[in-house]
């Protein structure tokens, strides 16, 4: 006897929709499953026999057949547990052919018949909306998580448990209530970094902006720290960014049990030896990395000169376009990126050029060689360029406390009212996406603003790339002053922005 | 060292001066042991007014910025600043000279066909067109740490005398002091901040009966040159041509002559950190404060009328 209950394979961040065929009938004993990526995925067989067997259920000694299908997509992990042991109890006359229809699952299986948590839940469930599925059976561990797609999902703990249901014995348990907080608690404030004028006033202009930016300081000046602070003064995530963090967590596996949506925006802080593979995405069936886990958050690369040189490279093309597309010899996948890109560098091999208290020992040789270890177009992404000073000991301890997150997040949050208004439902978005034509549009300098900044060009030896820098990060502090689009730019605007340029 | 130095050479043609020449620096001459031979790149004048400014290899921003004023402002009077072509005191030093439209002397440890430190080949090439480089050494030698003590025998040997302005406790400018001392030529130093380890050796000379200075005048009286009373105007410490007006005065007075760093001149000045980054942008571009590496700012003083 044939039977067909729907599943779904996670490609990038997507679920795709995978028909989970089986097929019993008489011949020598068997137990075969054919479409499965990896030889070693044939695990699930002995799985499913166990947690069938310590369901109180039988595995007869049949010839039992599965077919993932399309067999073009390439599946891994455990996730089709669940519907092949429904399958197999279909196909043996254990359960009424007629209450798998409709049914979409997904679940691990452990071997006491237990149904275990799976990562990209929230992506099924995304793929089950769309489809029509008339039900959802996730692992109850996940059930939260899949609520958030807005559909009626059954969670069970048991392979016994999703019998019941499905005959109708038993009530679906109810779906655990996640309250989504209206207002996010952060574990950091800017209020708990003392002094540090300049470079705060840096960090709200990059926020409001949008703006990639360069923290460059000695050790211990307390640039992690700032960073730190960053997603706590940017707006708060909207609902569809929810979903799409909460996604692609979902199917790195880093949603926690009984979340649902995730409502803080991602920091992500990966080592300087972290691999390209690990950075952008990777793997013969690609899953998102660091980069896309920071989608709609921030990605923070510390001591960015030590980071392997192909790693950041890749970089440069998603920070421009806001995916990035890996692609595979069995396919192509294209994943989300869109981050506010922090880094973090000492200014020269010892930490110490430009520290007004100790004298630098590096050559001018040597500073030249860690700088370049940065690519030219990479530190073009930079919009601001924030130096960090080491404050001694004695002056952290008397300097005054700055304003809290909610103060300067609320800053922020004007000066993108006023980006929103400007570019509509443009793909621009925010001022740190301008360019080219976007930048001579939106960026009117006021006379006076004009005269600074072709001054400026030709004293400070203003490349053009520098310049473009210049005037988007002047119309951000124009935007926190409130001055709106159509208005231009006033020279104090360029002034402030000319602060921010590479050192 | 000799294994692993990979020489920077230039095609220059190179002369030679020798000691019973006329054209051999005539105060040079005088010296204990003067080398017999000079090496010569560019043009090399018997008799001039010279002082030499020596000092460290890793220089604070302080410390360029008091060279940049001496050897501004002695290029200015028309004396001839001498040093060794090293990083840090004695590059800043080179290019003052030469950015003042006056003549500079290189001294250096190594060939005069060689270019050490190896950043250095364009500084080198300015010089010889308009100053001159010496060397005892003969073309090829490389810089080998025993050349330098002798090095800085010719830098004091050519000097009225020579002016240590930063260097720690072993600072080779301290053997340049020493050879000065021993020829009887005048040793001037200056002052600096405490905290700063960079001060020991002008410090120590300062202690030792050094003459402490702060100007190019300074040093001109302390070697016995007539200072020119029209070009002073009001004295070393002349201010800025024109002052800053409205809040940029706020600014301003948070400025000193060590190094500010931003944040400081935020609180001194009481500003919001947006308006004072802009304001320092705009004195900066007047040409009244300068922007040093981390954010740090200075006043810029000038020397005389008209100098910069």
């Amino acid at each position: 006897m044939l039977s067909r209950v729907q599943s779904a394979a996670l490609v990038g961040v997507d679920a795709v929709p995978v028909d989970v065929e089986v097929d019993v009938s008489f011949g020598l004993p068997a137990f075969a499953i054919a479409g499965l990526a990896a030889t070693s995925e044939q695990d699930a067989r002995e799985r499913v026999r166990a947690a069938v067997k310590n369901s109180h259920r039988d595995v007869p000694a049949r010839r039992i057949l599965v077919n993932l299908a399309p067999a073009d997509v390439r599946k891994e992990g455990a996730a089709f547990d669940l519907p092949i042991a429904l399958g197999l109890l279909v196909a043996t006359g254990q359960l009424r052919p007629g209450v798998v229809d409709g049914v979409m699952a997904v679940g691990e299986l452990s071997l006491d018949g237990r149904v275990r948590p799976t990562p990209g839940v929230l992506a099924v469930a995304l793929l089950a909306r769309r489809l029509g599925v008339r039900r959802l059976l996730v692992p109850n561990a996940n059930a939260s998580e899949a609520a958030a797609a807005g559909l009626a999902v059954v969670p069970v703990e048991t392979v016994l448990e999703a019998v019941e249901v499905m005959e109708g014995r038993a009530a679906p348990r109810p779906v655990p209530a996640a309250p989504r907080e209206s207002r996010v608690r952060h574990e950091v404030d800017f209020a708990e970094i003392k002094g540090q004028a300049h470079a705060r006033r840096a960090l709200v202009v990059a926020a409001a902006g949008g703006h990639h930016l360069l923290l460059l300081g000695p050790p211990g000046a307390g640039k992690t720290m700032l960073a730190r602070r960053l997603p706590t003064i940017l707006p708060p995530l909207g609902p569809d960014e929810a979903l799409e963090v909460t996604k692609i967590h979902s199917v790195a596996g880093l949603v926690p049990p009984g979340v649902g949506l995730l409502s803080v925006r991602p920091f992500r802080a990966p080592h300087h030896t972290t691999s390209r593979q690990a950075l952008v995405g990777g793997g013969s069936i690609p899953r998102p990395g660091e980069l896309s886990l920071a989608h709609h958050g921030v990605l923070f690369l510390d001591e960015l000169p030590e980071f392997h040189r192909d790693a950041l490279e890749v970089l440069r093309q998603p920070l421009e376009e806001g995916v990035i597309t890996i692609a595979r010899v069995q396919m192509s996948v294209t994943l989300p990126a869109r981050v506010m890109l922090a880094a973090a560098m000492n200014p020269c091999p010892c930490g110490y050029f430009g520290d007004a208290r100790r004298p630098c020992g590096c050559t001018p040789p040597q500073v030249g060689r860690y700088r370049a270890r940065i690519s030219g177009p990479l530190l073009d992404r930079f919009d601001l360029h924030v130096e960090v000073p080491r404050l001694p000991p004695d002056d952290v301890a008397a300097a005054p406390a700055g304003e809290d997150s909610a103060v300067l997040r609320a800053r922020v949050l004007a000066a993108r009212v006023i980006q929103r208004r400007r570019f509509g439902r443009r793909r621009t978005g925010v001022n740190g996406r301008m360019s080219g034509r976007a930048l001579r549009r939106f960026c009117p300098l006021e006379p006076g603003a004009a005269q600074l900044l072709r001054a400026a060009t030709e004293r400070l030896a203003l490349s053009a790339r520098a310049y473009d820098r210049v005037l988007r990060v002047s119309r951000t502090i124009a935007d926190l002053d409130g001055v709106d689009s159509d208005e231009g730019i006033t020279a104090r605007h360029v002034a402030e922005a000319l602060q921010y340029r590479l050192p | 060292m000799e294994r692993l130095f990979r020489p920077h050479m230039t095609s220059a043609p190179v002369g030679t001066v020798l000691l019973a020449s006329a054209r051999y620096p005539a105060r040079l001459r005088r010296i204990a042991d003067p080398p017999a031979l000079l090496y010569v790149r560019g043009e090399v004048r018997p008799e001039e007014a010279a002082v030499a400014i020596v000092g460290s290899r890793r220089a604070t921003a302080t410390g360029r910025l008091v060279t940049e004023r001496l050897a501004a402002g002695l290029a200015q009077y028309g004396v001839t600043v001498v040093s060794g072509l090293a990083r840090g005191i004695d590059a800043v030093a080179h290019h003052a000279a030469l950015e003042a439209g006056g003549r500079t002397i290189a001294v250096l440890g190594c060939g005069p066909d060689i270019v050490y430190p190896p950043e250095h080949g364009g500084l080198l090439a300015a010089i010889t067109r308009s100053g001159c480089v010496l060397s005892e050494f003969s073309p090829g030698t490389p810089p080998l740490s025993h050349h330098f003590p002798r090095r800085n025998r010719i830098i004091a040997g050519l000097a009225l005398g020579v002016v240590v302005v930063e260097g720690d406790a072993r600072s080779g400018a301290l053997s340049t002091a020493a050879s000065a001392l021993n020829e009887g030529r005048e040793v001037m130093a200056t002052p600096g901040s405490v905290l700063n380890p960079l001060t020991r050796a002008p410090h120590a000379l300062l202690r030792q009966g050094a003459t402490l200075v702060e100007s190019a005048e300074e040093v001109l009286a302390a070697v016995g040159l007539p200072v020119d009373p029209a070009g002073t105007g009001d004295g070393p410490m002349a201010g800025p041509m024109e002052q800053p007006e409205g809040a940029a005065t706020l600014v301003w007075q948070a400025l000193g002559t060590e190094p500010t760093h931003i944040d400081q001149i935020v609180d001194d000045s009481g500003l919001p950190a947006a308006e004072v980054a802009a304001l320092l942008i705009e004195l900066e571009l007047r040409g009244l404060v300068r922007g040093l590496p981390g954010k740090h700012f200075i006043r810029v003083w000038r020397a005389r009328e008209g100098a910069r």
